[in-house]
């Protein structure tokens, strides 16, 4: 049996090492031409990198000449709604700026600025107003984007309005039926979405009902609670602003609707605004998170903002 | 030197060791997998088993991740998970097991060739499409279910037809082409003799098929017993769709939710302690389904080998 094994074992490393052999005498023989004939051909191995390194400078010239001197490394902390709007930015300016690392942590709001003000990071992320303790630190609030919840119901309800307490007793689960609100005498069926999504955080922190919830739906994506709110009589859910459609109604909360209009102007209720705290202001950061916060401000980076859902400061 | 079954000597045992070789290696990736992933549950799922204590994560019922003082209790995800399983074997096995011997021994072949392939085929549809067919007409039919159960009800919370008996009933028809399958054939594999002796002794048909070709595929309904509950508790996808996957009881007209769509649900952007969490449930899913495997085989093997004596 053993003296089996061992032949197995030398019959396997056999086949091993003839395998390495031929992948190796292959790697060779494609590189060898290339080293004979430099200049005739496209010389795929050594000629390669330094015509790459030289093509993008000379194409985007003296306008983006920033691009390549610009380097260093940016460190984020902080909220966890955040995670998709800090990992977007990061990922696509160091697509612009490939010399620049740009890293995100999600410790929560608050833990965000203290780091930013022990000056442990650059950027303390923050989805909630700066409390005043905190201005006095010495951190400064750069409002990079708002965030914007629309309640939505099912296309036959006739409840068109809710105040802010209604929204709460609806999801703590006080108020079962929209008879009570106004409506038709139809059961609530209250949609939400599950633990750890930025959604949930948002609208839960805002109405003060944290883990309050009395949920019967806990659907874990926007497009679920969108398919589900349409489909079901007398339920009520909650979205980002940026996929409601004609297949449910966005409610009006203490009567105003929820439109970027509203949101910007600081009329809606349910927004919040998400900050990218500095300490001390942009102007006296580093040049790499200047160029962070110039590259949000630009279009591209609007665009970047409205692309995962959020609307843009102007 | 040629490698082909054919040739000399030594030609001959060369290629029978090369491909003793090739054969062994192939075996044991399957074990290297087991094992692996073995090894990957125990390391992920049991910190927080610690960390958070055991009782408390098993014997807990407040699931609230993301609280600010988080709460981690799975038993009411564990009971649903078993409750739905063991409800969806109480349909399916029955009605499985009768379509089987239907296609086996009764049907017409006309029929059960009508029948046999719309079985295949069912066995072939994605899960996500039961659960989208769950949503589109299981969930409003259960929903005016529950608001002619509950409409007098002043606690009763409404799910919109997300509810237990949904998630019953789209398992039940999942695990059917498994348990129609295996049935069938093991029925088919009943020697012929053993029925013609019971219809040469005066027994009727029906007769036959429950006291004589039953017991004897018994082995065969077992396996399909057994993998059929694997496939029921293992499954995601259709019934995170269904179920409304709130933390409930598993009461009938409740939204709750399994082992399996707790993992789903919230992988996404679950993190530290509660991403553990969740690696948690996956090592008690995994246990349950090495119970299932190991457990209900090793029990009903025991039942068959004494039958058989």
């Amino acid at each position: 049996m053993k003296n089996k094994m061992r032949k197995m074992l030398g019959l396997v490393m056999a086949a091993t090492m003839v395998l390495g052999m031929t992948a190796c005498g292959s790697t060779e023989e494609a590189a060898a031409p290339a080293a004979e004939t430099p200049a005739e051909e496209a010389a795929p191995a050594e000629d390669a990198a330094p015509a790459e390194e030289e093509a993008p400078a000379e194409e985007t010239g003296a306008e983006d000449a920033a691009d390549a001197d610009l380097s260093g490394s940016i460190t984020m902390a902080g909220s966890t709604s955040m995670e998709k709007l800090a990992n977007a930015v990061a990922e696509s300016f160091m697509a612009k700026y490939p010399n620049v690392t740009v890293t995100a942590e999600f410790t929560g709001s608050s833990a965000g600025v203290e780091s930013v003000l022990a000056g442990s990071v650059d950027i303390g992320n923050s989805s909630r107003n700066l409390k005043d303790s905190e201005k006095e630190g010495g951190a400064v609030q750069n409002v990079v984007a708002i965030d914007g919840i629309a309640v939505v119901v099912d296309p036959a309800n006739t409840v068109a309005n809710l105040t802010k307490d209604q929204l709460v007793s609806i999801y703590t689960g006080e108020t079962k039926n929209w008879k009570d609100l106004g409506g038709a005498d139809q059961a609530i069926v209250v949609v939400g979405r599950e633990a750890g999504s930025g959604t949930r955080g948002g609208f839960e922190e805002l109405l003060e009902i944290e883990d309050k919830c009395a949920y019967a739906n806990e659907l874990d994506s926007t497009g679920a609670v969108m398919a589900k709110v349409a489909s079901t009589p007398g339920a009520i859910g909650y979205v980002s602003l940026d996929v409601v459609d004609d297949s449910v109604i966005a409610l009006t909360i203490d009567d105003v609707a929820p439109t970027v209009d509203t949101i910007k102007a600081g009329d809606y209720f349910l927004q919040r605004p998400f900050v990218m705290a500095t300490k001390g202001e942009i102007s006296e950061q580093s040049e790499t998170v200047k160029a962070l916060f110039d590259y949000l401000a630009s279009e591209e980076g609007k665009e970047l903002i409205t692309s995962v859902g959020l609307i843009t400061v102007d | 030197m040629e490698f082909s079954i054919f040739g000399n000597r030594k030609s001959i045992s060369l290629v029978e060791r090369i491909a003793q070789a090739v054969f062994t290696v192939c075996a044991f990736f399957a074990v290297l997998a087991v094992a692996s992933i073995t090894i990957y549950m125990i390391l992920n799922g049991t910190p927080a088993l610690f960390q958070v204590g055991i009782g408390d994560i098993l014997f807990g019922t407040v699931w609230k991740p993301t609280a600010a003082e988080p709460q981690y209790g799975i038993l009411f995800v564990i009971l649903t998970s078993i409750t739905g399983t063991a409800l969806a074997i109480l349909i399916g096995v029955p009605v499985g097991v009768l379509t089987a011997v239907f296609l086996a021994e009764v049907a017409p072949p006309k029929l059960a060739g009508v029948v046999k392939p719309a079985v295949e085929l069912l066995a072939g549809i994605p899960s996500v499409i039961y659960g989208l067919l769950g949503i589109l007409i299981l969930n409003p039919l259960m929903y005016k279910l529950e608001m002619a159960v509950f409409k007098d009800s002043e606690t009763h919370q409404f799910t919109g037809g997300a509810n237990l008996i949904s998630a019953v009933i789209v398992l039940a028809v999942m695990i059917l082409p498994t348990v129609i399958n295996i049935s069938e054939s093991s029925i088919r594999a009943v020697p012929a003799h053993y029925k013609a002796a019971s219809l040469a002794l005066g027994a009727s048909h029906i007769q036959t098929i429950f006291k004589v070709i039953l017991p004897a595929a018994k082995s065969g309904i077992v396996t399909a017993i057994v993998l059929g509950t694997g496939r029921a508790i293992g499954e995601a996808m259709a019934i995170s769709l269904v179920s409304g996957s709130s933390v409930n009881l598993p009461l009938p007209f409740n939204s709750v939710r399994f082992l399996t769509t707790a993992i789903v649900a919230e992988m996404g952007y679950a993190q530290d302690m509660h991403r553990k969490v969740l690696f948690t449930i996956g090592l008690v899913l995994f246990v349950f389904i090495m119970i299932i495997n190991v457990g209900l085989n090793r029990l009903f093997d025991k039942g068959v080998r004494k039958d058989e004596k």
